[in-house]
């Protein structure tokens, strides 16, 4: 040490750069890119040559072409004179509802059971279990079938559907429900809405304000669904009942009217439901069984209540554990959604890439965009579960 | 505190803040608690020490009912022990515990953690609170630290903030698990300065350890228990210069050998 402090400024003999880890390291990363590179290089120009060849046109012109062909169920105004591009977009929205409904639901779900299993009542814990051992140890597709055929298909045709009232109906064709028609003076429903939810925002501050002030807690939460409910509800009764409903009706051998949930996007949703929560159950339950017990025991030995200590010291540091893998459970569905394909369910994967894809023949074009869209899908929810998971980081030291 | 202190101390003078009569615990098969009967008057200052394994935990976890026990009685305060809830709260308030691993709350800055049982279990204005956390953050010489989190403080400092969080709370009774067996050598000290300022203010404190020092300074009595049974109790000379079991004896000779 001391005889090289006494050198200094002398540099350190330099090995031969074929034994220098510098000089290596720089080689083998040239090496690396060059052969990455010419391996792209040779299945983009083998592709091309290809598709020269059995006189394919490449380009994304077919967009603008009419796609002649009907989808089961659209979001956005659909028929046979649409373009394939507007294909492009039914099944993206119909991709986007589904993942949509599924991650609110499976995430409602799944924290229910994870909970529940981690209840001291032997009979809901038991019972939770063994949802969780069934459902996340049987195939995805297998319960999208299921849900499919053996329940939604075996339902009665829609002369004997499962009624419930003059205005519900259950059928192998979907749920047919009363479709909302909204009349004048319904604005002002809207706007009541719109004011109880400025009033919670206020009457949240205010209670924070005076529990500062005195120490007194206002019931905010039971408050809140009060004003939420009624205030649009009064004014909805105030302004004589301003809607009016469309019945589904059955004409012959089918329902005419109303809104219809077709069987395909029940089935598909309840079976990526019910999939996804089985695993968000398991991570909300390690995630609560993360934080030590003797973080309960300091809560409890300080006189907090269990509601209290579940809401401010455990969950608070449950998510941090929690929010990660269940990041991983959302894409997971998202992807998960294009096994629709299976039953018939009218997604991305199955009009765009299937349909599509075989009336025109734009294999490249097409796969390219739908999987771009599922990047674009995956990328964004990680970026706001990444977001939020910063917010809730433990900060040390 | 100021206010309250001397109306309450007038009220419950009499013996036996807390009482346990005959009490048994068992987990499972095991008999960890056999027959336990224990007197503790206001301000009085009680050691307890034992083997691993002795139920000395066990026993100061059942006066604030962290553990249950299954036969006897234990009356805090004049306030029994039962599995009713409003007792337990009742005396959980009253009752502050400190712990071998402090058991701060990581996710909140240190006067949050001094303020979250006021204001949920108190009902006190957060101003007031904070007011209050700042007063026993300085009694323990961190007001410094108050904007922190925990995982930024020392071993030493977290356990402070720990005695600080239970006296937010302003309890009659301190209970402490072991505080200093975590802790670094050099730690020790400023933690057990803490407890003796404590002691000096009248608290009635009930500390697991195996501080003798402590015990000697502090203790009015010391409590030496093995395999569930209290085996001897005494004043800390007597415990130490002159005791009358040969557990004890073998006891103390094992941890006062190097």
């Amino acid at each position: 040490m001391s005889d090289q402090a006494d050198k200094a400024g002398t540099t350190v003999a330099k090995p031969p750069p074929w034994n220098d880890p510098f000089v290596r390291s720089i080689f083998f990363q040239v090496v690396a890119i060059g052969l990455l590179g010419y391996f792209f290089y040779s299945i983009f120009d083998n592709t091309l040559s290809n598709m020269a060849k059995s006189g394919v046109s490449t380009g994304f012109a077919f967009l603008t072409r009419e796609a002649g062909f009907g989808i089961l169920m659209s979001l956005i105004e659909y028929d046979e004179t649409h373009t394939y591009g507007r294909t492009f977009f039914v099944g993206l929205l119909n991709t986007a509802i589904v993942a949509f409904c599924g991650i609110i639901l499976a995430t409602i779900l799944g924290f229910v059971i994870g909970i529940a299993r981690l209840s001291n009542n032997w009979l809901v814990s038991k019972l939770a279990t063994v949802y969780i051992e069934i459902i996340r140890n049987i195939p995805l597709l297998l319960q999208i079938i299921f849900w499919s055929v053996a329940v939604l298909q075996a339902l009665p045709d829609p002369q004997n559907s499962i009624k419930y009232g003059e205005s519900f109906f259950l059928n192998n064709r979907g749920l047919f429900l009363p479709k909302p028609i909204f009349e004048d003076g319904f604005g002002l429903v809207t706007i009541a809405f719109l004011v109880a939810i400025a009033a919670i925002v206020y009457i949240k501050r205010w209670a924070r304000q005076r529990q500062e002030q005195s120490g007194d807690q206002f019931p905010v939460f039971l408050t809140s669904v009060a004003l939420i409910t009624g205030l649009p509800l009064l004014v909805f009764l105030a302004m004589g009942m301003p809607i009016s409903w469309e019945y589904s009706a059955l004409e012959r051998f089918s329902f005419v009217g109303g809104s219809n949930i077709i069987p395909e996007f029940m089935a598909l949703l309840w079976a990526l439901t019910m999939y996804t929560a089985a695993f968000i159950a398991e991570i909300v339950r390690s995630g609560i069984q993360a934080v030590s017990h003797g973080q309960t025991e300091a809560a409890r030995a300080l006189g907090l209540r269990n509601g209290p200590t579940l809401r401010l010291v455990i969950i608070p540091q449950a998510m941090r554990v929690i929010i990660p893998p269940l990041t991983s459970q959302y894409l997971n569905l998202t992807k998960n959604s294009s096994l629709a394909t299976a039953i018939g369910y009218p997604d991305l994967v199955s009009v765009f890439m299937g349909t599509t894809l075989n009336q025109t023949g734009q294999a490249v074009e097409i796969v390219a965009m739908t999987m771009a869209v599922y990047l674009t899908f995956s990328l964004g929810i990680s970026a706001i579960m990444n977001w939020y998971n910063k917010r809730v980081a433990l900060v040390e030291r | 505190m100021q206010n309250t202190a001397p109306q309450e101390t007038t009220e419950t003078q009499k013996a036996g803040i807390i009482q346990m009569i005959g009490v048994h615990k068992w987990y499972g098969e095991f008999h960890v608690l056999k027959d336990i009967n224990l007197l503790v008057d206001q301000g009085e200052r009680i050691v307890i020490c034992g083997p691993s394994g002795s139920g000395k935990s066990t026993l100061i976890r059942c006066i604030n009912r962290l553990e249950e026990h299954q036969q006897g009685q234990i009356i805090v305060d004049s306030v029994e022990l039962t599995s009713d809830l409003k007792h337990i709260e009742q005396i959980r308030r009253e009752v502050g515990m400190c712990f071998q691993h402090f058991n701060l709350f990581p996710h909140l800055t240190v006067l949050e953690n001094l303020t979250l049982a006021p204001i949920w279990v108190r009902k006190v204005p957060k101003a007031e609170a904070e007011e209050i956390g700042m007063k026993y953050l300085e009694r323990v010489k961190i007001p410094d630290q108050a904007q922190k989190f925990p995982g930024q403080l020392s071993g030493g400092q977290q356990q402070r903030v720990a005695i600080a969080r239970s006296l937010c709370m302003n309890p009659n009774i301190m209970l402490f698990d072991e505080p200093t067996s975590a802790l670094d050598p050099e730690m020790i000290k400023e933690v057990l300065d803490t407890m003796i300022e404590l002691a000096e203010t009248g608290m009635t404190m009930i500390c697991v350890t195996h501080e003798m020092g402590f015990a000697k300074t502090v203790a009015n009595r010391v409590i030496f228990m093995d395999e569930g049974q209290i085996v001897e109790e005494n004043e800390p000379n007597e415990f130490f210069d002159n005791p009358q079991h040969e557990r004890t004896k073998l006891f103390l000779s094992q941890i006062l050998a190097h």
